[in-house]
């Protein structure tokens, strides 16, 4: 070999190098610019993001509860608790009959955790156990959780449960036990795997039902679904007066 | 020469005091008894549901704990406020007031539905939370009312008995403060967010306090024969009688405040009108045997002087105080969140209907247990330490009283 | 009646002392927990996810941290995941075909800390065993060309082998 081609073949090979290593370097880049949709298992949430949910109750019928039903297989609850009387049972979403006695009108329309931006019930929780995720779920940290049931007193919306039971048969996916307290996760284990594709389970089952209350999305991106339609028809929060501006919004109330 | 005050343990051996000995241990037993069994079978087993979360375990821990930041007030009178007549009764008061805390702190621990997770309340802190703020105000109040005590009762640390009372005179204010404030900081529930609640509070704190420990001050007093002069107990019942009526004052202003803004007259009605138990346990027990019941007998001429007249105002006082704190903590809680205003909502929930609620015997067995765990310490504790005066005859207390010959003169007779 | 007490006193720590002569009087083999073993291998070189001893010392330590990471950023890597745990070791059904709770014995969880009187509270809330709906993992999301794996740090360690012993494991459930 000359000196030439070896200084060429070091320098190709140096180049060849480089060339790989930048290709490593911005190929996560490309590989996660192509499925921004869903995060990656290991990369933690971010405020880039803010999950809510448009309900539309004009399309909510006074006798169907599909919702309360789809979360109620999603997560497990609802058939556990054997022991509880009937106030003491958990129900993380419910269907409320709202009536205005002066007209007559009357209304129907699923209500859980608002997933509220200043949730009064992260506030009033002594151990942190109550929090509001970076993506805006709120969630309670049940391993952390005393409790108490202080946030419980504090939620304007009732959203919580007290579990007042020993539980078998939990599902993986939605740990819940004795002498702590639980809401609506919004399904975050279904959003932290499809993110932007994600349903929840309540919005699924209405959907199987044919009546397409729902709508979830990033509230923060100005060309989800929800946004467009929020921008379009607009949203009424329940108790907009308290100032927590609620990631759950609703057509028709 | 001015007669010294002389403090000594309680000396009694005999049966009377190991039976109250006993009888106290056994209601504690029960009461932990009661508390494994509703931690062990979960809560189910207590009447106390999602819709009233907080039941009769928290009426009894929340007046445990108001009245021991009370039951502060008689030292604090003696070493802030400088009032001689008051000194020789600060080392009872401030061993009630850790007792009460102590007996109330023990009832709302061990109702947590993890009571074995007390470790991760004291090492994890939301500071946002008015809870977090009052685990690091009570815990702080044991130990300032200890270094209290100590200063008061060690003779050479005495010239630090007055800061050392400021000090704890102010860290009181503050833990009653942030006792109301646990029901004032809500927005979500129509009988609490007001700002009132706090010094209402604190004024009912001074109120049950006093009440408590002229009890257990007559109660000691008779049960070691020692003298427990008219002149102390007329100055501290005329107090109570003050106390009492300023709590009246509170509840007046709170209510008159609610019925005026339409926003709030359907709750000031369920509270006042048309709620059932609550309703009767405001006026009737709050008002009625809880405050005009026991004002006329303070005042009166003749009941005003009887010393059995004088304890059962006192027990009144403190059952009318049990009864506005279930009002305001269960009642508050039954009356139903607005969702939307002025529309009927209704659901499978319990939304808009009056949540019910029947406390069950556990958590009423748990509640007792917390008084008895105060009354247990308070009993040890003055055999073991010299926390009673050996007398607080009128000679002793005030010996420039002209009325002092009258009164030995009564007692003889 | 002093020379009475005195004998007693000294009965009852006669007794005493011969309490510490037991152990030797009794078996000299210290019974060992019988540890169910799991349903799969990790790897060819590594049984569980870690090596085995640094399980056995650390795993809690593990769970800990995957907990509040899952719990408060939503990672979900499957390695130190305790679903995960549960699918591998624990058998859906213990050996008389009921469903496997944490109180059996057979438990892989129990069998050592109900040994070391170590009390845990995972399964007051988290399932103890692995159920049908959710014991299907599929290695790569619906996004085409996504395999999470490669672009994780916690996940390095995954072989081509644990990948079709999880895949495996999909099918049988």
């Amino acid at each position: 070999m000359t000196h030439k081609s070896e200084i060429d073949s070091s320098r190709r090979q140096f180049l060849n190098g480089s060339a790989i290593a930048a290709g490593l370097a911005i190929a996560p880049g490309v590989m996660l610019h192509q499925v921004a949709n869903a995060k990656p298992a290991d990369q933690a949430v971010s405020s880039d993001k803010r999950w809510g949910m448009l309900i539309d109750t004009n399309k909510c019928s006074k006798g169907c509860d599909a919702c309360v039903r789809g979360c109620q297989t999603e997560n497990g609850w609802g058939e556990n608790e054997t022991k509880s009387n009937p106030d003491q049972l958990a129900q993380w979403i419910r269907k409320v009959e709202v009536r205005d006695t002066s007209t007559g009108f009357s209304n129907s329309l699923p209500l859980m955790c608002q997933h509220c931006e200043h949730p009064p019930c992260v506030d009033v929780c002594p151990t942190g156990a109550s929090f509001k995720r970076a993506d805006g779920i709120v969630l309670v940290d049940k391993h952390i959780c005393i409790g108490c049931r202080y946030c419980m007193m504090a939620c304007p919306y009732k959203a919580r449960s007290f579990i007042h039971e020993d539980l078998h048969d939990q599902l993986p996916t939605a740990p819940r036990g004795k002498g702590t307290v639980e809401s609506c996760t919004l399904c975050v284990h279904r959003v932290d795997k499809d993110g932007d594709n994600a349903i929840p389970a309540c919005a699924e089952a209405c959907n199987a039902e044919g009546h397409e209350a729902f709508v979830f999305g990033d509230l923060k991106n100005p060309n989800s679904r929800i946004s467009q339609e929020l921008a379009k028809h607009g949203g009424t929060q329940i108790r907009a007066d308290l100032g927590l501006n609620v990631g759950i919004r609703y057509r028709g109330i | 020469m001015k007669a010294k005050v002389h403090f000594r343990e309680v000396l009694n051996n005999g049966t009377g005091y190991y039976g109250l000995l006993a009888l106290l241990g056994a209601i504690v037993l029960v009461g932990l008894g009661a508390a494994f069994y509703m931690e062990h079978n979960g809560h189910f087993v207590t009447g106390m549901n999602n819709q009233i979360v907080w039941g009769t375990p928290h009426v009894f821990a929340v007046f445990l704990i108001v009245a021991a930041s009370g039951a502060l007030n008689v030292a604090s009178i003696g070493s802030v406020f400088g009032i001689p007549l008051y000194k020789p009764l600060a080392p009872l008061s401030g061993l009630l007031a850790i007792a009460l805390l102590a007996g109330g702190l023990a009832v709302l621990v061990l109702d947590l539905g993890h009571p074995d997770r007390l470790i991760v309340a004291m090492t994890y802190y939301n500071f946002k939370s008015i809870f977090a703020w009052n685990v690091m105000l009570y815990t702080g109040f044991m130990a300032v009312v200890v270094v209290y005590l100590w200063m008061m009762m060690e003779r050479k640390m005495n010239k630090f008995t007055k800061p050392a009372g400021f000090f704890a005179f102010i860290w009181r204010l503050a833990l009653t403060t942030g006792t109301g404030s646990i029901f004032g900081f809500i927005v979500a529930r129509e009988a609490y967010d007001a700002a009132i609640m706090a010094p209402m509070f604190v004024i009912m704190s001074f109120s049950f306090g006093l009440a408590i420990y002229i009890l257990v001050l007559m109660a000691s007093f008779k049960w070691t024969d020692r003298v427990l002069g008219d002149k102390i107990l007329y100055r501290l019942k005329n107090l109570l009688g003050v106390f009492i009526g300023a709590v009246l004052y509170f509840v007046l202003a709170f209510h008159l405040t609610g019925l005026y803004a339409a926003e709030h007259q359907t709750v000031e009605r369920f509270i006042l009108l048309d709620g059932g138990i609550y309703t009767k346990l405001f006026w009737i027990g709050q008002i009625l045997i809880g405050s005009l019941v026991p004002l006329a007998m303070i005042y009166h001429p003749t009941l005003g002087k009887s010393r059995s007249s004088i304890g059962w105002a006192c027990a009144l006082v403190i059952l009318g105080g049990m009864a506005q704190m279930y009002v305001i903590i269960i009642g508050g809680q039954a009356f139903p969140l607005v969702l939307f205003p002025g529309l009927d909502v209704s659901s499978s929930f319990n939304d808009g209907v009056v949540a019910s609620y029947a406390p069950k015997l556990p958590e009423f067995l748990l509640g007792i247990g917390g008084f008895a765990i105060a009354m247990l310490m308070v009993t040890i504790a003055v055999k073991v330490l010299r926390f009673l005066p050996e007398s607080l005859a009128d000679a002793i207390v005030d010996p420039h009283s002209a009325s002092d010959a009258n009164n030995v003169a009564k007692k003889a007779a | 009646m002093a020379v009475m007490y005195k004998y007693v006193r000294s009965l009852i720590l006669l007794a005493g002392m011969a309490c510490l002569g037991l152990p030797l009087v009794a078996q000299s083999e210290t019974p060992l927990p019988v540890i169910p073993e799991a349903t799969s291998r990790f790897s060819d070189a590594q049984a569980c996810v870690e090596p085995t001893e640094e399980m056995r010392k650390n795993h809690m330590n593990y769970i800990l941290h995957q907990r509040d990471e899952t719990m408060h950023k939503g990672i979900r890597t499957r390695q130190h995941s305790l679903e995960e745990c549960i699918n591998c070791h624990v058998p859906a059904e213990d050996k008389e075909g009921q469903p496997m709770r944490i109180e059996s014995k057979e438990h892989f969880c129990n069998s050592c800390h109900s040994y070391a009187a170590v009390k845990i509270d995972c399964f007051q809330c988290h399932a103890d065993r692995p159920v049908g709906k959710t014991a299907f993992h599929p290695l790569t999301s619906q996004a085409p060309g996504k395999t999470d794996f490669h672009h994780s740090d916690a996940d390095t360690t995954v072989s081509a082998n644990t990948l079709e012993v999880l895949a495996e494991e999909g099918k049988l459930q």
